[in-house]
């Protein structure tokens, strides 16, 4: 008897699938409910988002091309490249509107690859962070080591390519101060960038890619390149260059002095100086709020005419005569 | 011991007619001249140690099915893995990744993979290690093997070697080929069960040579010697050469000497033989091919789709790498902080075609997230999974043998959902090979009132049809309801005592000798008579039940014999030339034992279908019983033999219409010189020698067997498997065909046709056979010998037979017009020919049933095949013996009946399951939800990985086509492998539509699968159509929320890291809810693998974060800092996961709104318990919900049903003009 049953299967709600489900039916009611529901939930969201956006204030003026001399304006790459040609460049922003602290001030380049697979991989995080590991820039190349085989601190084409415009802001005639500290990442600071790692060879020898780096800071306070070496997402991007702890007021226009040092001429890359302040959504970005109000509104589009076919075409739930065989009878 | 060695003692020759007898003088037996090739075994009898070396060394007795072993398993087991287009990829893909090339790091690549591989290969271990176990099983049967002491012992079969001597007892299987010595029988005879083998039920009669006779017992076997030179293995199953040499002497050997492994030894307590082929060398085993490695449909489809899949691959990965060939070539030198070219030439200016073709491998391997790695063994997996619950299904567990259900290979569960045709074998499937005495007519009065399983089914369904018909019907039904409820047959009262095997016959009218006060007792007594003397079995007494139980050689007549004992008239002794019965006096009633002399037996045969004996009574009278086919028997009657004959053809109708087997019995009294004179004819006939003793015989006996007396006429039934019947009918209303390929007669076969319904009254059966009549005409008209009648006129007239029947049912208008074909073997041959296969197909498919008879194995193979390629679609094979592999092996699933002795079915099969009627809950319910969850989670996985693969490749064209992913290598890592593969394989293993019950009730629901709704191009090219929405939403939104504004108060922009976690989590949500939109049935573990993959993803981001800035990146501490307290990042995962989901609410909210599937109505009438409400609406929809189907009692009720009304209508027509006419 035991033998013959110990074959037999036993009963478990498991095994026998039978275990108690919960078996949601997407009913018109549910339908129409969940359509409303989004809509009316998302429009209000948009209409936030968008008023959020609203109240950020942004100016941006882009330098590139006007701050090249006129008499380099046909061969700007050799204007960039020349180091005895001065660099200074004024420009004159207008502010539209109040502009309340904190402001944020960008760097904004275009069509340069940060993504590029290449310029991404070149780099040693482990090198940054420690000291012990300045040889390890395997990763780094073609910016690895100097000629004579010393490792370059910080290594690899993100920290070479530093960028290196400057800007001075001043209205009134009185300078605006531009907080370096606090743009970058507090997590960089504190983990990733060693504050016991000082550059080495850095800027050092061949072609000079971008900024150079004091060799008394440690990386972990050298904010600009934490910044930059946070690779942007598009060739389009924004990087922070510092904020300004006080409020410029509506009308007035302020004062820029750049040093335009960075050479975006060969590739044909845009510059732009950004100001803006933020708000608990980020920066200017209308798109979130009307994306919302578009989900919305097709969301409450979509249940109103739900409604309609319902008031119109109606069907009874579970009503059999909607059954396959029923709708073609067997002849 | 006492009672078998007497009955031992019998020589079966002189009581057995033509299959027996041997003419008295020895036929100049030559031994066979054989030479060269193909001959060149060469057994020495009893020296099996002479077969250890070299020259002589056979194969072992081992068998072996398994697929791999220790040593072939990692190479085989491999090489099956990179048999799938999509690992070799990814192999490939794992290489590349050590190389500079790759764009992910090695680990990234390789990890999935061996983590796939692996599973697989542990799963394919595990299904070869039960395939062992079931080996051993067989290998370790013990059997007596001679010891070479003049002893036996029990050995293993495994151990056996080719030249053993075996003593094999009653009731056990052959272990291997041998050669027969002598049996328990004194002439050497022996009764052999083939079943296995071919499926034929009736017994077979093997005989040793006369010189081997003497070998009778253990001990003469000491020095027993001898030579067996023989052809070599092949998987013939009925021709065998070979010569004896013993004693100096050499005899030719023929297949009657031969016993074959896996056949049974049957009414015979034991013989001896010698081992003559041994494990694969046997012709079953030479018989059994290679079980083909079979995969279902949806399979190959999705290999299609892996293909397309691929195409587009490649096509992006061209697109990428020309678009990088291009940027490079014409921007990159401008690009100062690339600082190019490298030395690699990965990124050369100069030389953009070389690096644009190292970006195309690059590509090839980044882009690989549109084909899912994880497809294969999240497939496997699941598959196991359903394979267990198949296996625990209680409903499909046999208590009576205890065999569970068993899925045996795992990979065909989806090709059950979509199965056409079944293909079934009678003996041992449908019907459980006991045949049991159930009614009779004797002198046109019908006994027996307990109806048959099939008049009970029908009974069941009529009753239940008529609750849920439609009004119409039921107010006919007030008028004219006697009428039907008399068709609804009297079900028997539980019968009372215990059942008697053979015996379910119940009337009080013949019982217990009450029969002498019938109207004729004198024929009742003759009828009895006939049972009890008309026969070739032996009686056995049996000290446990102190009655007799009886050796016949087919089910029937055992049945007979039985009711003869139950009637008073039981058969207890046979002699040599007399038969004693035990019979219960006419007047007095009681019981005195009466001696009948056997004067002559004229044998049963399928040609004849009839047999006689010739007897003495104690009086002296000399009396010719006969039973046999009715057709024959009626032609013979006599002029005043006739008197019940219209009543008791009624009578047979009727029971043939209740799927019984029916034998008609009559006599007749002989005068002795009458019998003088025959006899003598009879013995000239009968020790004549050569070809035509057979034809003499029956020419003889055919003079004999005329003018006979009908006393009335028998109905046994087949007893069919439990729940044969309502089986076939939920199949049919599934719209299952099912065809019935048999090795037994074609009588047996249409009786069983109409046991199971499959056949019925006013059903046309078209029987396609060769017409002998006609061959016979044809041959003399041309004064041909019929022997010599060519192929070719045979064929024609098959030709021509086909076409008729094809032309009928093109013909018919009557949509209730149901046609059967009924073909048997020999035909078949021609039919399954190339050029009339086709026609033969069409034929087929136009019948509602098919029934092939006397097939033998090959070409239930072929028929299979021929189904299965000429209709294109799913065909299931299910047998229970070893002729039923080859069909088995060949149908897209075969499932095997377990439980029984014989394991090689089960072994060839893909399913093995106890009692045929298990087969419509593993269709039904199993594969059902089977199909429906494979497809679903085919599609998904498809979806999921495209909506996640083609953000990479937008990304790439924003990052000047160079190859960088934004993600993580360890979030894509995770993607297929952790984050996402937990909800579908819950999918794929829980997900319900509707309830087995429901399944279950509405076999209408089964066409889904067949008609393949869940899987075809329609619906997967919508799901990748949704999956490249998903992608564009994905990707663009996050792109354009986060590309270069601040997303935090803090000012600081998003990275690319932020960029693709936020992206990465997007989608993440957003496979997971469409997965949760895409069930319909959460258990717990729905809830929690779901709700587990979005917080995984969480807990994996958090600990990531936490992980040393060397391990994490840029991607250090990003969740808690950056990407939590930042406002925007949760509103993006909102508004991304609600617009990619709302096409899909959309259609699905649209769909059942509108247009709603019969699953979702079915859903509805649930989900608002209106099946309990309205209980009429709900049986009379599940009475409804069957596939218009001409088979099952179902139709059967239905015709009648359809015959009531139109006789009701004419009725009515012929009454309203006798009311109408006094108005006017």
């Amino acid at each position: 008897m035991d033998h013959k049953n110990s074959k037999k299967p036993t009963y478990s709600r498991f095994s026998q699938q039978e275990l108690p489900a919960w078996k949601p039916i997407l009913t018109p009611g549910w339908a129409i409910a969940s359509f409303i529901t989004i809509g009316t939930l998302f429009i209000p969201i948009g209409l936030l988002a968008l008023s959020a956006s609203d109240n950020v204030v942004e100016i941006s003026d882009r330098y590139d091309e006007v701050c090249v001399p006129d008499d380099y304006s046909s061969k700007a790459e050799s204007y960039i490249q020349n180091p005895d040609v001065k660099k200074t460049c004024i420009r004159t922003i207008k502010v539209p509107k109040k502009l309340v602290a904190p402001i944020f001030v960008y760097y904004q380049l275009e069509n340069f690859y940060q993504n590029h697979r290449r310029y991404v991989k070149s780099r040693s995080n482990k090198q940054l962070r420690d000291p012990k590991a300045e040889d390890d820039t395997h990763d780094c190349f073609p910016k690895s080591k100097t000629k004579d085989g010393k490792p370059i601190v910080p290594c690899g084409l993100i920290a070479w390519s530093l960028f290196n415009d400057t800007y001075k802001l001043s209205t009134r005639g009185k300078e605006i101060s531009i907080n370096k500290k606090g743009i970058a990442w507090k997590s960089d600071r504190k983990a990733k960038f060693g504050s016991n790692v000082y550059p080495k060879n850095f800027q050092k020898e061949g072609l000079i890619g971008g900024a150079t780096l004091d060799e008394q800071i440690p990386l972990s306070e050298q904010e600009d390149l934490i910044v930059w070496m946070r690779t942007a997402a598009l060739p389009k991007f924004r990087k922070l260059y510092g904020k300004i702890e006080t409020d410029i007021e509506a009308h007035d226009s302020i004062k820029v002095e750049i040093e335009n040092n960075y050479n975006t001429y060969k590739f044909g890359g845009r510059k732009k100086l950004v100001l803006s302040t933020t708000t608990w959504i980020g920066g200017k970005n209308d798109f979130v709020g009307m994306a919302y109000i578009g989900v919305g509104g097709i969301c409450l589009f979509m249940g109103i005419n739900f409604i309609l076919l319902y008031v119109f075409r109606p069907r009874r739930l579970g009503d059999p005569s909607y059954l396959s065989w029923n709708r073609h009878p067997i002849a | 011991m006492a009672p078998g060695r007497i009955r031992a003692k019998i020589k079966r020759s002189s009581l057995y007619t033509f299959g027996c007898i041997r003419p008295h003088v020895d036929s100049p037996d030559e031994p066979h001249q054989f030479r060269g090739p193909g001959f060149s075994r060469h057994v020495c009898c009893n020296q099996p140690q002479l077969h250890q070396k070299k020259p002589l060394k056979y194969c072992k007795n081992y068998i072996s099915t398994t697929k791999y072993n220790v040593v072939t398993f990692l190479p085989k087991a491999l090489f099956e893995q990179f048999r799938r287009v999509a690992n070799v990829y990814f192999l490939f893909a794992a290489f590349l990744s050590l190389t500079p090339v790759s764009p992910f790091s090695a680990y990234s690549m390789i990890a999935p993979l061996a983590f796939v591989i692996g599973l697989s290969m542990a799963k394919e271990a595990v299904e070869n290690w039960h395939r062992f176990m079931q080996d051993m099983k067989v290998n370790m049967r013990k059997v007596r093997v001679h010891n070479g002491e003049g002893t036996f012992s029990l050995k293993p079969w495994m151990n056996i070697r080719v030249g053993d001597v075996i003593k094999v007892e009653k009731d056990q299987f052959f272990p291997a080929d041998l050669l027969l010595l002598s049996s328990s029988y004194e002439d050497g005879i022996c009764y052999v069960e083939t079943m296995n083998l071919d499926g034929e039920t009736n017994l077979k009669v093997k005989r040793s040579l006369e010189t081997t006779l003497s070998l009778d017992d253990d001990s003469t076997f000491k020095d027993f010697r001898g030579t067996v030179k023989c052809e070599d293995p092949n998987p013939n199953l009925y021709t065998f050469v070979g010569n004896l040499e013993y004693k100096r002497q050499v005899y030719p050997l023929d297949p009657s000497q031969i016993l074959l492994r896996d056949s049974k030894l049957r009414n015979t307590s034991h013989v001896y033989g010698v081992v003559i082929f041994s494990g694969h060398d046997s012709k079953v085993m030479q018989n059994a091919t290679k079980s083909p490695s079979k995969r279902s449909t949806i399979e190959k489809q999705m290999d299609k789709i892996i293909y397309v899949l691929f195409t587009l691959l490649v096509l992006i990965s061209l697109i990428s790498s020309t678009g990088f060939a291009i940027k490079t070539k014409t921007q990159m030198p401008s690009w100062w902080y690339m600082q190019a070219p490298d030395d690699e030439g990965l990124y050369d200016p100069k030389n953009a075609a070389l690096s644009g073709f190292y970006h195309l491998i690059t590509a090839l391997i980044l882009y690989g997230y549109l084909i899912p790695i994880s497809l294969y063994v999240s497939i496997e997996l699941v598959k196991v999974l359903q394979a267990l619950f198949i296996n625990n299904d209680l409903n499909m567990y046999d208590e009576e043998t205890g065999t569970p259900a068993q899925a045996r290979t795992s990979n065909l569960n989806e090709e059950l959902g979509m199965v056409d045709t079944i293909l079934s074998d009678k003996t041992g499937t449908l019907t459980c090979n006991q045949m049991d005495f159930l009614k009779c007519s004797i002198a046109g009065m019908p006994y027996g009132v307990r109806s048959s399983e099939v008049e009970m089914a029908a009974a069941n369904q009529m009753a239940m049809d008529l609750e849920g018909h439609d009004d119409h019907f039921t107010r006919s039904r007030g008028q004219n309801g006697s009428e039907i409820e008399l068709e609804a047959a009297r079900v028997s009262k539980e019968s009372l005592g215990i059942p008697i095997k053979g015996f379910s016959f119940e009337d009080n009218r013949l019982m217990n000798g009450n029969w002498a006060r019938e109207a004729n007792p004198e024929v009742l007594q003759l009828f009895f008579r006939v049972l009890a003397l008309c026969h070739t079995a032996i009686p056995e007494f049996n000290e446990e039940t102190d009655g007799y139980s009886y050796e016949a050689e087919s089910p029937d007549e055992g049945a007979f014999l039985v009711a003869a004992r139950e009637f008073g008239f039981e058969f207890c002794r046979r002699t040599q030339s007399s038969i004693f019965v035990r019979e219960r006096n006419l007047s007095s009633q009681e019981f005195v034992e009466r001696e009948f002399k056997l004067l002559n037996l004229l044998d049963f045969t399928s040609k004849r279908k009839r047999m006689s004996v010739i007897i003495q009574d104690e009086t002296g009278q000399i009396l010719l019983l006969c039973k046999g086919a009715d057709s024959i028997i009626f032609d013979r009657l006599s002029k005043n033999g006739r008197m019940f004959e219209e009543a008791t053809t009624k009578h047979l109708n009727d029971y043939g219409e209740a799927g019984l087997r029916t034998l008609a019995l009559a006599y007749k009294v002989l005068e002795e010189s009458e019998y003088i004179s025959w006899n003598e004819e009879f013995i000239k006939a009968k020790t004549s020698i050569g070809g035509d003793r057979e034809a003499m015989l029956e020419q003889v006996s055919d003079m004999m067997e005329k003018d006979l007396i009908l006393v009335g006429a028998t109905a046994v039934e087949d007893k069919l498997q439990q729940g044969v019947p309502q089986c076939i009918d939920k199949l049919a209303q599934a719209g299952l065909k099912i065809w019935v390929l048999t090795g037994d007669k074609m009588e047996t076969a249409i009786n069983i046709g109409f046991s199971c319904s499959l056949l019925r009254q006013g059903m046309k059966q078209i029987c396609i056979s060769m017409n002998v009549d006609m061959l016979n005409q044809n041959s003399k008209k041309h004064a041909v010998n019929y022997y010599f009648v060519t192929d070719q006129v045979v064929k024609e007239n098959i030709k021509m037979q086909l076409t008729n029947a094809i032309q009928m049912i093109k013909l018919e208008k009557d949509p209730h017009a149901a046609y059967a074909l009924i073909i048997d073997g020999k035909t078949l041959t021609y039919a399954l020919e190339e050029d009339l296969k086709h026609q033969f197909l069409d034929l087929a498919v136009g019948c509602a049933s098919v029934i092939c008879c006397r097939v033998s194995p090959k070409q239930k193979a072929m028929v299979t095949r021929l189904v299965k390629e000429g209709t294109g679609k799913t065909t299931l094979a299910i047998g229970d013996g070893a002729n039923d592999v080859g069909m088995i092996q060949e149908a897209d699933i075969g499932v095997g009946i377990s439980g029984v002795e014989g394991m090689q079915a089960v072994m060839a099969s893909d399913f093995a399951i106890a009692q045929f009627r298990f087969l419509e809950r593993l269709l039904v319910v199993h594969g059902h939800w089977c199909y429906k969850r494979i497809a679903q989670m085919i599609c998904y996985f498809f979806y999921k990985n495209i909506a996640f693969g083609l953000t990479l490749f937008y990304f790439e064209a924003f990052t000047g086509f160079s190859g960088q992913s934004v993600y993580d290598d360890w979030y894509m890592l995770l993607f297929n492998v952790v984050l996402t593969s937990l909800p579908v394989i819950a999918l794929g293993v829980f997900e319900q539509d509707v309830s087995s019950e429901i399944c279950l009730q509405f076999p209408a629901l089964y066409q889904q699968g067949p008609r393949n709704l869940f899987f075809d191009w329609y619906r997967i090219f919508g799901w990748m159509g949704n999956g490249l929405y998903c992608s564009l939403i994905v990707f663009f939104l996050n792109i354009i929320i986060f590309y270069d504004q601040a997303f935090r108060a803090g000012g600081q922009t998003a990275d690319m890291t932020v960029v693709g976690t936020a992206m990465f989590t997007c989608v993440i949500y957003v496979v997971n809810c469409q997965i949760a939109l895409t069930m319909s049935h959460f258990t717990w573990i729905q809830h929690f693998l779901i709700g587990f993959s979005i917080i995984a993803w969480y807990v994996f981001l958090i600990l990531y974060g936490m992980m040393p800035p060397e391990l994490s990146g840029n991607a250090y501490k990003i969740f808690v800092e950056a990407l939590a307290p930042a406002p925007i990042f949760w509103l993006s995962i909102l508004l991304v996961t609600v617009a990619c989901n709302l096409p899909y609410l959309a259609h699905i909210s649209f769909q059942r709104s509108f247009n709603p599937m019969d699953h979702h109505v079915i859903q509805e009438i649930k989900y608002y318990k209106k099946d309990i409400e309205d209980r009429h609406m709900w049986t009379r929809e599940s009475s409804k919900a069957r596939q218009e189907t001409k088979i099952g009692f179902s139709a059967r009720v239905d015709a009648k049903i359809r015959h009531l009304k139109q006789m009701l209508q004419k009725k009515s027509s012929v009454l309203s003009p006798r009311v109408a006419t006094p108005r006017t």
